[in-house]
């Protein structure tokens, strides 16, 4: 059979078990709106199932009666023992109907007429309800099917199988099983029989007295619940041997499929897992005890005891650990259906399906998952036509991605359609009555959004049968809660939705790198880890000392340097300390935080390790290098680092722009920008920095190695003829010797800034607060307390290369001003670019805030940021200048502010092109006066005509 | 409703001087103290106490307890007492606070004894204010002191236990 259809029968099996209890309580208590709510979706999930599997019996049925339960939700209907009733037989209907399905694997012939007008009359109100139970077809099965959502009801009660579990697995193993046939475990399932019968039908009886208290005015009481102990108990003699699915076949009242699989309380698996610790602890005892006995008797028996204990933690291990992947398997076919029935062309693409969920989880996020890649598929993505309209790809995308990041998992279900209208969004929150208008204005779109998340909040206009009755996103948060995650959403309209679902990794296995400092052991998720580096004294690598400061150099970037036994106050404080530091075996373990890269020295590394990250104790909360506790394979406890809290902790050196986040915050904090400067000395005694984001490394060059060309200085250099340019022009040359020189690098081309002495890397605000009217000086900044000459390093790079800046360099004197108070967005995709001109912009007297890309721009234009003038880069991944300029200009409130293009390509046709998509001028990359120039005359043209 | 009054439950208590509590003991730099014998789940002898760099220093580390991880608190650390001896190990006894498991790392555990009520005190006014935040009371017991520790107040973080 099918495996959707198969996973369908399983599933909905469950959900009927569960709405003949939640109904009977119903009835009793028709005020409690939460269990009508729970009512009102496991029936829409029913009906929206079957609406994909292609079942329109189960499917109509299903549907009306959810009208009649939608009624009562809302008030409109009454609920009288005879409605409830009218749904009960529905119930019986959907379980008759997959009952059969079951067996034959097709829906059967026939109609529903009959419950379907009843069900319709009495969501319309004008039913005489006392018609009391529908004409059912006389169906014997009708009997049959209620056992097995009863006899699931039992399992949860606890199934009675640890011992057995245990047994069995024990056999299994001792014949070398390694997974159980599928007729073993039907022959298994048919000798459980009697056992849960005997709860079932205790179950049964109980709900049937219930029902009957409840309903005693009610002509006829829950006919499901009265039936149920009226089946027989099956013969144990049935079950075994080869007969066993066949009689299991044969039993009309068992759901075979559904049970298939058992469900096991988790609490018996985690005891498990600590049996087999224990175990494998007790196992490695052992093996210490015979190790170096050579005829030990023991040595054999001992040997298999560790291969089945292996087994043994391996497979109670994956008991309880699935991929994502397991989830998602059935959404590309719900997609598929959905695409064609709605005639729409949808791309699902999913990445990390193989990142590992606890099973708990997995089963909790299944649904919601499920859930919004149908909302996204069914009103998120438009028409083909819409799209072609909307300037979009006539296929829309849906995109699922799973990864682990930072202690949590990550789920993001992201979708190119219309994204959500703001506006409908604020009218149903308003009519709903979750918000006032007054309300409204105050909240910002990020929270208006956040309303879809609530329960009855539906913006689709047309109810259709896959969603927009208001189910659906509150279900997907109840559950993602339920599990301790936490869900977003953001949506851009016409540009798509995004929602990004957290789930904490308490329950998850993550491999981690295991690593020694100071006599101790410490794991670092391995999905932090780029790369191990060995340094020491004599290799090729080396650690190398900036003042106190070590880094490395690693190919083309200089990497600054964590100590791990400093940070935990571990070891020996003398092995930290220059000499020893570099002389000594160290193992560098790079790591990736954002796009900060650091390296973490440590003493040792072992190897990779899957471990169970488990939370620390409160006590422990603080400290901020770990995010958790493990243990090992051998019984020790060890803590797990958080490289988050280490690169906070280290004096973090990338640029701040490099990410939007930062940008954002920038953009509030008001040009209050750290960044890191690598201060040197060169010609005179004064210090000089240089914005460390531009270096890329820091080399001493062999003076003998040393040639010229056309009375140019320059080096071989990776391959490359790499020009020197001495700092001070009238540098003298020793004949020998190294010289420390700064290494600047674009695309190919380096140059080798030649210096006296490096001094220190250092953090401080860019305040560049004078500028110097000698050529190749910013100005001059205070930096670690001393003046420094900021240099002007396009000026260098100039006189290695005349052409560096596309041949577009201009003189090098520059304005002096005041700061004016007036800000500017850059938006530029090369940070060596950023880098450069936010200081030179800084010391025109603007304010500069800096992002990478024009998405991070369009996020300050959300967030509500303002800027006096915009200059954006032209040639940029993923949306590019001219589309930004369109973007902008198209509305909000960025419309009117002025927007300079710069690119490195100023052709004509450019020029022209982006003057039309809204560009106020043009400059082009990289001509410093001209830009300011041009910034000058754009804001006072701006000004003027505001007066006029 | 009718004339018989009932027999209030402290009067009860009070008259039946032999009401007793059960109290696992334990001595710490020579002092005995007792703990409610329902909150201990478990009694370990010396341990392999894995070290955990920053944590304040009444943590003595932390152990493995049948694959649970126990987060283990150096009583003598945690009383302001003088070191313990190197050459002793010290016994674990392993109590649960809010879900998570601790153990109090203390010198030796005596035996189980049952305290009766009416010989409990509450705290002298002149003992260290230290220990008479970690105390619930005393009992006078015939050879000797017996301090109850309120296990709640020994692992409450803040105070001296969440900070260095």
């Amino acid at each position: 059979m099918d495996e959707l259809l198969t996973d369908f029968l399983t599933e909905t099996s469950e959900s009927l078990s569960v709405l003949d209890v939640e109904l009977v309580q119903f009835e009793q208590n028709p005020t409690d709106k939460e269990i009508l709510q729970d009512i009102f979706r496991l029936v829409h999930t029913i009906k929206g199932t079957c609406g994909f599997l292609g079942l329109p019996r189960l499917e109509t049925v299903a549907h009306s009666a959810e009208n009649v339960l939608g009624k009562f939700r809302d008030g409109e209907l009454k609920v009288t023992p005879d409605s409830v009733t009218l749904i009960l037989s529905s119930i019986d209907r959907i379980k008759e109907l997959l009952g059969v399905l079951e067996e034959t694997g097709v829906e059967p012939e026939g109609e529903d007429k009959d419950l379907i007008e009843q069900l319709n009359a009495t969501a319309e109100g004008r039913a005489d309800t006392k018609e009391e139970t529908p004409a059912v077809d006389p169906a014997p099965e009708s009997e049959a099917e209620d056992v097995s959502p009863i006899e699931a009801g039992g399992e949860d009660e606890g199934f009675p199988v640890a011992q057995e579990l245990i047994e069995e697995v024990a056999t299994a193993v001792a014949q070398g099983v390694t997974a159980a046939t599928e007729e073993q475990i039907l022959a298994e399932m048919a000798e459980e029989h009697p056992v849960e019968k005997t709860a079932a039908e205790a179950a049964s009886v109980e709900a049937a007295q219930e029902a009957d208290d409840g309903a005693a005015d009610a002509a006829v009481p829950a006919p499901s619940s009265l039936q149920a102990p009226a089946t027989e108990p099956k013969p144990p003699a049935d079950a075994g041997g080869k007969s066993g699915k066949q009689d299991v076949a044969e039993a009309p009242k068992e759901s075979s499929i559904a049970s298939q699989s058992i469900r096991v309380n988790v609490g018996l698996l985690e005891n498990l897992m600590t049996l087999v610790s224990e175990l494998v602890l007790t196992r490695n005892q052992l093996l210490q005890m015979v190790r170096g006995q050579d005829d030990s008797e023991f040595k054999v028996p001992l040997q298999s005891l560790s291969l089945i204990t292996t087994d043994l933690q391996e497979g109670v291990m994956k008991t309880r650990m699935q991929p994502i992947g397991n989830a998602w398997a059935k959404l590309p076919r719900i997609v598929r259906d959905l695409a064609v029935e709605s005639g729409k062309k949808i791309d699902l693409q999913m990445r990390g399906a193989d990142t590992e969920l606890d099973r708990q989880v997995l089963e909790l996020i299944k649904d919601p998952l499920t859930h919004m890649v149908r909302n996204s598929a069914d009103h998120g993505l438009e028409s083909p036509k819409e799209r072609i309209a909307a300037n979009k790809p006539e296929t829309g995308v849906i995109r699922l991605n799973a990864y682990h990041e930072g202690g949590h998992i990550i789920i993001q279900i992201l979708d190119d359609g219309r994204g959500l209208n703001m506006e409908r969004i604020k009218a149903k929150a308003i009519a709903n009555g979750l918000a006032t208008e007054a309300e409204m204005e105050g909240m910002s779109d990020q929270q208006i959004q956040q309303f879809i998340l609530k329960p009855g909040f539906s913006t689709a206009e047309k109810i259709t049968s896959v969603s927009g009755r208001g189910v659906g996103m509150d279900v997907v948060r109840t559950n993602i809660e339920k599990i301790g995650g936490t869900i977003e959403f953001s949506s851009k309209e016409s540009k798509g939705s995004t929602f990004t679902i957290k789930i904490p990794l308490t329950l998850a296995i993550v491999s981690a790198l295991i690593v020694e400092c100071g006599g101790e052991r410490f794991a670092i998720p391995q999905i932090s880890v780029l790369e191990l580096v060995r340094a020491s004294a004599n290799s090729e690598s080396t650690i190398e000392m900036i003042n106190e400061a070590p880094v490395l150099r690693l190919r083309d970037r200089l990497l600054p340097l964590v100590l791990l036994g400093q940070l935990l106050e571990l070891g020996d404080p003398a092995g930290w300390t220059g000499e020893r530091l570099v002389k000594d075996e160290r193992f560098i373990v790079v790591c990736q935080v954002g796009t900060y890269r650091f390296g973490v020295i440590v003493d040792r590394v072992f190897d990779t390790e899957e471990i169970v990250v488990k939370p620390v104790t409160p006590i422990l909360r603080d400290i901020s290098m770990f995010s958790g506790n493990t243990i090992l394979g051998d019984g020790s406890v060890i803590m797990i680092l958080d490289p988050n809290g280490i690169a906070a902790t280290t004096s973090e050196v990338t640029v701040a722009s490099e990410d939007s986040a930062a940008a954002d915050k920038l953009g509030t904090a008001g040009g209050e920008e750290r960044a890191s400067f690598l201060v040197y000395r060169a010609g005179n005694d004064e210090l000089k920095a240089v914005p460390l984001a531009l270096v890329a490394r820091l080399e001493e060059i062999d003076l003998t190695a040393v040639e010229h060309s056309h009375g140019v200085p320059m080096v071989q250099y990776r391959g490359h003829i790499m020009p020197l340019v001495p700092f001070n022009p009238g540098h003298e040359w020793p004949k020998e010797g190294r010289q420390p020189t700064i290494v600047f690098t674009e695309g190919e081309r380096s140059m080798g800034l030649v210096v006296d002495e490096i001094i220190d890397i250092v953090e401080d605000n860019v305040n560049v607060e004078l500028t110097a009217d000698q050529p190749g000086l910013i100005g001059t900044a205070v930096i670690a307390g001393k003046a420094t000459d900021v240099i002007d390093v396009s000026y260098y790079l100039t006189q290695a290369f005349s052409d560096w800046f596309g041949g577009q360099m201009g003189g090098a004197t520059t304005v002096s001003a005041e700061p004016n108070g007036r800000r500017l967005l850059l938006i530029d995709d090369s940070p060596f670019f950023r880098n450069l001109m936010k200081p030179q912009l800084a010391v025109a007297g603007y304010d500069v805030v800096v992002v990478d890309n024009a998405d991070s721009a369009l996020k300050l234009r959300e967030a509500g940021d303002s800027f006096d003038a915009i200059i954006s880069d032209i040639e940029m991944p993923g949306m590019n200048g001219f589309e930004l300029a369109e973007n902008i200009r198209s509305g909000g409130q960025w419309s009117e502010t002025p927007m300079i293009a710069l690119s490195s390509f100023a052709a004509d046709q450019n020029v022209h092109r982006g003057l039309e998509v809204g560009f106020n001028d043009y400059v082009a990359k990289f001509n410093r006066d001209a830009l300011i120039d041009t910034i000058e005359r754009t804001l006072n043209a701006v000004s003027e005509e505001g007066v006029a | 409703m009718n004339t018989v009054t009932p027999v209030r439950p402290e009067d009860a208590s009070v008259n039946a001087s032999s009401t007793t509590r059960d109290y696992v003991t334990l001595t710490i730099a020579g002092q005995w103290f007792g703990i409610p014998v329902l909150m201990v789940q478990d009694v370990l002898g010396p341990r392999d106490i894995a070290h955990i760099p920053l944590a304040d220093r009444v943590v003595a580390g932390s152990l493995n307890l049948r694959g649970r991880i126990v987060t283990v608190i150096d009583m003598r650390k945690r009383l302001g007492l003088p070191e313990r001896p190197k050459d002793e190990k010290g016994m674990n006894i392993v109590v649960e606070h809010g879900g998570n498991l601790y153990s109090l790392l203390i010198d030796a555990v005596g035996e189980v004894m049952s305290a009766p009520e009416d010989k409990f005190e509450r705290n002298p006014a002149t003992v260290d204010p230290l220990w008479r935040d970690f105390s619930d009371g005393i009992y006078r017991l015939e050879n000797q002191l017996l301090i109850v520790f309120n296990v709640e107040k020994l692992l409450e973080i803040g105070g001296n236990l969440g900070t260095k």
